[in-house]
């Protein structure tokens, strides 16, 4: 499941390995506004898959429900089991959060939503929640993908940049280990530079193992770094390639890529 | 990693031993006993009493902190968990003690019962605060003390155990001193000084600070709002149930909104989180109101809520965030060892 290097071609998955995540005919509503309809994906272990798509797409609303935060109107969503084959795959749609984010799943939620009166510290420790085991190897971890966060440790998170921010909210999520992490928006208001070093780091945190899931209105940014993409238009999935295909679709760089 | 593990240890001064600290805490409780003695020996009537409802004021300002200040849930119900525990402590003192029970032992007793029926109420009132929040909320604990009020008033009796509708219930035997509030208020103050800094407390703060992204950290949000609401009644409750042993006399009016609303400024301007700056808050606004309380003798108004009101305004022009923010006054700034996994709460 590791893959070495950061080409963008897909990794070494067989046609047969079932996926980590699946999301089938899913449909989620807030009262009568259908915000997802019949909404089917899957991710394989150590992809990165991007879902593009305009504001109002419904991309967060389908983070929110995988990480459930919102319960689906229909359909299902399931995860592989840790242990192989003779488990079957777990249903998510009827989990609390915090039972999910037990099974692996871990949600940078959009415009980062770091603890704001609490250290840089607290927030990671926040991030690890749910285990009891040692956390040091983590916390190192975590200081060298980002050094700015070590050096800010006891400061408020509040007081951090919009870049140190989003950092944090990444190093924070990944304080729990998982299997599958979910960011949301990751580039929102942030310079251009520093989406580029955030970008990197998410190909780096997906080498050294954790797949991943990118929902992104920056398509561009987005697709170069993934391996496979969707792209949502007002709650339905419009059509899915690998990245680079869809780098190349005329229609994609018409709508999304701003040629 | 064990180099990591070392250079950890240097920049972090060792904890204070949970057992050693216990000890502490029981020492200051029995260390109460004999400070009563003396206090009841050398002080005026009026001294003592202000002292002991100082003590009252600090277990209700504290209880409501942990769910207003420390979890963020705004709840202004504090008066309806204090009436449901007065009560009860009270009619059962009364009736117990009526019928030959040691006052001592009854009132430790009931205190306790009153609390937990103030807890079980403020389980009630958890669970929709799981729905609703911010001025929703405020509002529908609002409509809870009020009911209680409106419930109290209207009820004479519950079998043999009397009510007194609006006229209140009297008669208490007085039972609370010093030493019993102390020890209430000492008790209340560990108790959720313990809830919030342990390792899993963190939870609390970030409910207040972030509950999507709490749940989203895998935080059984749940969980901890309706706790905070449990443990924040049960100890209004204790203080009812004393404040009905202390003034042996209790009815509705005291429990109305406007209580709620006083316990709330003592949350707002200690700083809303920390737990030394609401004790403090409680001690100087219980002495600036019995100062107050002199002056209604030139003033023939009670000035009190006023007074309240423009600290309160004070307080969020000039401070916002309160007496002390959210920080404590004696807590040390020693570096968190992150090495090390979390204590057990
Ligand atoms: N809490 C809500 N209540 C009602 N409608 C909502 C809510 N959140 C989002 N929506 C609607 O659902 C649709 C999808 O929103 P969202 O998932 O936030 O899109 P995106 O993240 O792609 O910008 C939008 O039309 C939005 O207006
Ligand atoms: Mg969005």
């Amino acid at each position: 499941m590791t893959r070495i290097g950061s080409d963008t071609s897909s990794p070494a998955v067989s046609a047969a390995a079932p996926a980590l995540l699946s999301v089938r005919d899913l449909d989620v509503r807030y009262g009568a506004i259908c915000a997802l309809q019949g909404v089917s994906l899957n991710i394989n272990p150590g992809e990165i898959v991007t879902l593009i798509g305009s504001n109002g797409a419904g991309k967060t609303t389908l983070l929110r429900t995988i990480s459930g935060l919102l319960k689906p109107a229909n359909g299902e969503i399931t995860l592989l089991p840790t242990s192989p084959s003779p488990h079957p795959p777990t249903a998510l749609s009827k989990l609390r959060p915090h039972e999910i984010v037990r099974l692996g799943i871990s949600h940078v939620p959009e415009g980062r939503q770091i603890f704001p009166n609490l250290t840089v510290s607290e927030n990671l420790l926040l991030g690890a929640y749910q285990r009891r085991d040692d956390l040091s190897a983590d916390i190192a971890r975590c200081h060298t993908l980002f050094p700015i966060l070590k050096e800010r440790q006891s400061q408020k998170a509040g007081t951090l940049s919009g870049g140190e921010q989003q950092m944090l909210a990444i190093a924070r999520a990944l304080m729990s280990r998982p299997r599958l992490l979910l960011l949301d928006e990751p580039s929102l208001g942030l310079a251009p530079l520093i989406v580029r070093k955030i970008f990197d780091i998410i190909r780096e945190i997906n080498a050294e193992g954790t797949t991943i899931f990118l929902v992104e209105q920056n398509a561009h940014l987005a697709l170069k770094i993934a391996h496979r993409a969707y792209v949502l238009q007002t709650g339905r999935i419009l059509m899915t390639d690998s990245a680079q295909a869809l780098l190349a679709n005329p229609e994609v760089q018409k709508a999304y890529l701003g040629g | 990693m064990p180099l990591l593990a070392k250079a950890n240890q240097i920049d972090s001064v060792p904890r204070t031993p949970a057992w050693m600290l216990n000890l502490f805490w029981l020492a200051l409780i029995l260390a109460c006993y004999p400070i009563n003695r003396l206090l009841e020996a050398n002080l005026n009537d009026y001294l003592y009493l202000v002292l002991t409802r100082i003590c009252l004021n600090i277990v209700l300002a504290t209880s409501l902190n942990l769910i207003n200040g420390i979890t963020g849930q705004f709840s202004l119900g504090h008066a309806g968990f204090m009436a449901v525990g007065a009560y009860t402590c009270g009619t059962f003192l009364q009736h117990y003690v009526g019928v030959g029970w040691n006052p001592i032992a009854a009132a430790l007793l009931f205190v306790i019962v009153g609390g937990l029926l103030a807890a079980v109420a403020g389980l009630i009132v958890g669970v929709p605060a799981l729905r609703l929040r911010g001025d929703y909320l405020a509002i529908a604990t609002l409509g809870f003390g009020e009911i209680i009020y409106i419930v109290i008033r209207s009820t004479e009796s519950i079998g043999p155990f009397k009510i007194g509708s609006a006229a209140g219930l009297d008669g208490i035997p007085k039972v609370t001193t010093f030493f019993w509030a102390a020890t209430a208020a000492i008790i209340t103050v560990v108790c959720v000084w313990r809830l919030a800094y342990s390792a899993k407390g963190k939870a609390f703060a970030a409910i207040r600070e972030d509950e999507v992204a709490a749940a989203a950290m895998g935080i059984n949000t749940t969980f901890y709002k309706v706790t905070a609401f449990v443990i924040g009644a049960f100890f209004a409750g204790v203080a009812g149930g004393l404040y009905g042993a202390l003034d042996q006399t209790i009815d509705p009016e005291q429990f109305r909104f406007t209580r709620s609303i006083e316990i709330v400024a003592l949350v707002v301007l200690g700083g809303t989180g920390s737990i030394t700056g609401v004790v403090l808050a409680a001690i100087v606004l219980m002495i600036l109101s019995e100062a107050l309380r002199d002056l209604k003798g030139v003033t023939h108004v009670d000035l009190r809520l006023i007074v309240y009101a423009l600290l309160l305004i004070i307080t969020m022009l000039l401070r916002p965030q309160g007496l002390m923010g959210a920080k404590e006054i004696f807590r040390s700034r020693r570096k968190r060892n992150l090495s090390q996994p979390a204590p057990a709460a």
